[in-house]
């Protein structure tokens, strides 16, 4: 049974994946002018025979249903090309900045998730209270910030104000070198840009978190779990939130794909040197065999996660059953 | 990722693994939390992998200069990327055979004599004794012989045009080289600097793809720093070089390029004292005044005479509309270039007069037909050019791009809009990125007036007579003749001016060719733009000579 949904699973993932390569192919190609194109503008080349050879050495001037051929046939055997505009391979440039990366998402999603179930348990047990009207303005705020200007606020508080937090980077140039003084060093650097993404996030896993609580609430097992006298802690922590955060979960795989998304800004303001920026430049500077290797693994991420995503759901909630 | 899978395997077989025996939902939730804590603890553990200067010294503040350069360069050898990015990093590492005094003068580098032969056919370089490459071998004419030959004339994005007519170099002993040409070149002296012409390692280059070598992320040269470590997304760092020919000069230890990606954060890292220095606009014009204001920071705009920067509005002499002279004058006469200097470049910069750079003073000359505002007599030639205004009060509609690299050429692009609107043409602008702007304008050809930034460069051969010579109309190339304008007097003035080996004539001929391009108006010159060096008031001796960051910071101390 459940070899058989793996199996399935597996299978259709690799067709998504086909299908999103060469997707991704055909809309970046729509944009007009090349790598080269860039490279000449910002060099101010002068020369036809220049921009000609560069063409010839990047295979720009094959066809494009040939371009797209060379493409899969290097992605089957997990080759994502060369990036020309850098010199380096893709693999190697992603695998540069990934851990980055992953370090924000996972710890600006994991302040998000936790401040997220606080907020909402708390706004949920006493709604229409005074708490509650504080957190869910807060939590509209969060929302409707734009997370450039957040970030930009918070420096200017954190950083030139009080002087307590680094402005940007990821490390101290020639910090420090033990173990232990990088991780410190390291989290320092992390406390602004984490905070600045999960804002939005915490906002969001707030007010579900509220809604879903308050949706239980009306439930007959919660009136039983009241009327056989437990206290409204007991009953709130012990009936309504564990059943409360299902939705959440779910929510929390879709997102973490738009939260590759969402760091592209974060990390340009706080300089955080990870894929959304790498991604970002890649674009402007129509670096297509970098932009696609980025996304390609970011759908294998989305990907993946969407299956344990629903792994979990299933071993949480035994009603539902994984289906082959 | 294969660690990445193998670990995400690793917790979903322990969660499954223990699905089969009897837990309550909650217990799964608590084992989940717990399995969160452990994932965040993994998360540090990835850290120390990150860790890759560990051998490196703690330095000291007062020898450590911190730079930083706006946008992340792609690569760092400028030889095959002239992006003015690339150019502020090369120079550190690559040496030129020249560099430039502020009068534009040639003084000493890797050569410490040349010769102009007097018909202008070969230059003799006499070049320094006992320099070496930052990997120990001795730099020799042979190193020259290659850079120009195999390198500058081949692959410089530039170079095939600006060494067009060198035949050969010769090298006769290690330490002469001649340069001969096929026809007088003079134009050539002014473009040997190390942000132009970099000397490149024949033993580390010979034999290989030099476009593909792996040094050009990692330079071997034979500058005042050597290359120690490039962190990709987040700074560069390039240690002292302790053989350097020029030496007892430099007193900075080492050298740390940052690369901050927002302006607002570059700002703040000024203020809070963590970059020292920064070039080419680090920081939002409109903020430069309240950065002024700051006991320890200060603004230049020098050290960017070599560039030439301006900012020229293009018409495209294919579009009938603008076939007619008095068009295109009444468009000029109807731009207040002062007021756009004033307030879409903060005032830095100056209303252009001609199409050469008021900062090439060699070449530059005032005295050019004039354009200046005057709204009324922009519409009495339109009227007169037969485009009366219908109803509605509009002339007639064009579209205009502006190029996409800064903020303020979107800025003047809303300026023309409005300006146009009161001598009633409508103007419908164009948002695009800049592979998109590059196709528009120079390789479609479907733009009807444009505007840009363009580097005049130190000599108008190389970096003016590509906007107006007709042999330079070429479907594809960025920054060449995209206008189409073509005319046989401008070429004979053009074609003279690469081949006069005296200055005085060679001046008269660009003055000639300075009016004529007033008079034809295939471009309005905008704006003399002035870039502006932010820095920290701890930084000294970077002004001393031409190339501003562009230098090799070979003389630059801290206080």
């Amino acid at each position: 049974m459940m070899k058989r949904y793996l199996v399935r699973r597996a299978g259709q993932a690799l067709v998504v994946l086909v299908l999103i390569a060469c997707v991704n192919f055909l809309i970046l190609s729509l944009a007009p002018g090349d790598l080269v194109d860039v490279l000449a503008g910002e060099s101010g080349a002068g020369d036809p025979h220049y921009l000609q050879a560069l063409r010839e050495q990047y295979g720009l001037d094959k066809p494009l249903y040939s371009q797209l051929l060379q493409y899969l046939t290097n992605l089957v055997q997990l080759n994502l090309g060369f990036s020309f505009r850098f010199n380096l391979p893709v693999r190697d440039l992603i695998l540069m900045r990934l851990p980055a990366t992953l370090l924000l998402m996972f710890s600006s999603l994991a302040i998000a998730l936790l401040g997220g179930i606080v907020f909402g348990v708390a706004a949920a047990r006493a709604p229409r209270s005074l708490r509650d009207s504080l957190i869910s303005t807060a939590a509209m705020l969060a929302y409707s910030t734009p997370l450039f200007w957040a970030g930009l606020m918070l420096i200017i508080l954190f950083s030139v104000k009080l002087g307590v937090l680094p402005s940007g980077g990821m490390r101290t140039v020639d910090g420090p070198k033990d173990m232990w003084g990088i991780v410190v060093d390291v989290t320092r650097h992390l406390v602004l840009p984490s905070i600045t993404l999960a804002l939005f996030y915490m906002a969001t896993y707030t007010r579900l978190m509220r809604a879903s609580m308050l949706e239980i609430y009306n439930m007959d097992f919660v009136r039983t779990a009241k009327a056989k006298g437990l206290t409204s802690r007991d009953v709130a922590y012990r009936h309504v939130v564990p059943n409360s955060i299902l939705p959440l979960i779910s929510l929390f795989g879709v997102q973490l794909g738009s939260v590759l998304g969402g760091s592209v800004v974060v990390e340009v303001v706080f300089g955080w040197p990870g894929l959304g920026l790498l991604a970002f430049d890649a674009l402007f500077q129509r670096d297509i065999n970098l932009l696609m290797g980025i996304l390609f693994l970011s759908s294998v991420m989305v990907i993946l996660v969407n299956f344990a995503i629903d792994m979990l759901y299933s071993w949480l909630d035994p009603r539902i059953e994984v289906g082959a | 990722m294969m660690a990445f899978r193998t670990l995400a395997g690793g917790y979903l077989d322990l969660l499954l693994g223990k699905g089969e025996m009897e837990f309550s939902y909650r217990d799964r939730l608590k084992l989940l939390g717990g399995v969160a804590v452990l994932a965040g603890l993994h998360a540090t553990g990835v850290l120390p992998a990150m860790d890759v200067i560990g051998a490196a010294l703690a330095q000291d503040a007062k020898k450590t200069l911190r730079v930083t350069i706006v946008p992340e360069p792609p690569s760092l050898n400028t030889a095959f990327n002239t992006a003015i990015m690339v150019q502020q990093i090369s120079t550190k590492m690559l040496d030129g055979l020249l560099a430039y005094d502020k009068n534009f003068e040639p003084m000493p580098a890797l050569a410490t004599e040349w010769k102009v032969a007097d018909d202008g056919l070969s230059i003799t370089f006499k070049l320094r004794s006992g320099v070496k490459w930052h990997d120990g071998a001795p730099f020799t004419s042979a190193d020259v012989k290659y850079s120009f030959e195999e390198i500058l004339k081949k692959h410089h994005p530039r170079g095939r045009a600006t060494f067009a007519n060198v035949a050969e170099v010769e090298a006769p002993d290690p330490l002469t080289a001649v340069i001969k040409f096929s026809k007088p070149s003079p134009y050539v002296m002014a473009a040997l600097s190390a942000s132009e012409s970099p000397i490149l390692p024949k033993h580390l280059y010979e034999g290989g793809d030099p476009t593909a070598n792996k040094l050009n992320n990692a330079p071997i040269g034979t500058g005042p720093y050597k290359f120690v470590e490039w962190q990709r997304g987040s700074y560069i760092k390039l240690g002292r070089n302790p053989d350097y020919w020029g030496k007892g000069k430099s007193e900075v230890e080492s050298m740390i390029v940052r690369f901050i990606p927002d302006a607002g954060a570059r700002a703040v890292a000024f203020e809070t004292g963590e970059l020292d220095i920064g070039g080419t606009d680090p920081i939002a014009l409109a903020d430069l005044d309240r950065i002024k204001a700051l006991p320890n920071l200060a603004v230049t705009t020098d050290g960017y005479a070599m560039c030439g920067a301006m900012y020229y509005f293009e018409f495209n002499m294919r579009d009938p509309q603008f076939k007619d002279v008095r068009v295109r004058q009444a468009i000029a006469h109807a731009i207040n270039r002062e007021f756009v200097a004033k307030n879409v470049w903060f005032g830095y910069g100056s209303a252009a007069t001609g199409p050469i750079s008021q900062k090439l003073t060699k070449f530059y000359t005032a005295d050019v037909p004039k354009y200046p505002f005057d709204p009324k007599k922009a519409e009495a030639l339109l009227d007169a050019a037969g485009f009366p205004r219908k109803a509605g009060g509009v002339r007639f509609k064009i579209t205009h791009d502006p190029s996409t690299y800064s903020e303020q050429y979107r800025r003047f692009g809303e300026y023309f809009k409005q300006a146009m609107r009161a001598i009633g043409i409508d103007v419908d602008l164009q948002s695009t990125d800049a592979a998109t702007f590059q196709k528009r304008i120079w390789t479609d050809n479907v733009y009807q007036t444009s505007s840009y930034g363009i580097f005049n460069l130190p000599d108008p051969t190389i970096g003016v007579q590509r906007m107006y010579w007709s042999k330079n109309i070429r479907k594809g190339v960025p920054y060449s003749n995209g206008s189409g304008y073509a005319s046989p007097e401008m070429d004979a003035l053009l074609e003279a001016g690469q081949n006069e080996v005296d200055i005085a004539k060679r001046r008269e001929i660009f003055n000639r060719m300075q009016v004529l391009a007033m008079t034809d108006l295939s471009i309005i010159p905008i704006i003399n733009v002035d870039y502006t060096t932010v820095y920290n008031k701890r930084v000294k001796g970077f002004t001393e000579d031409l190339e501003g960051v562009f230098g090799t910071y070979a003389n630059v101390a801290l206080a």
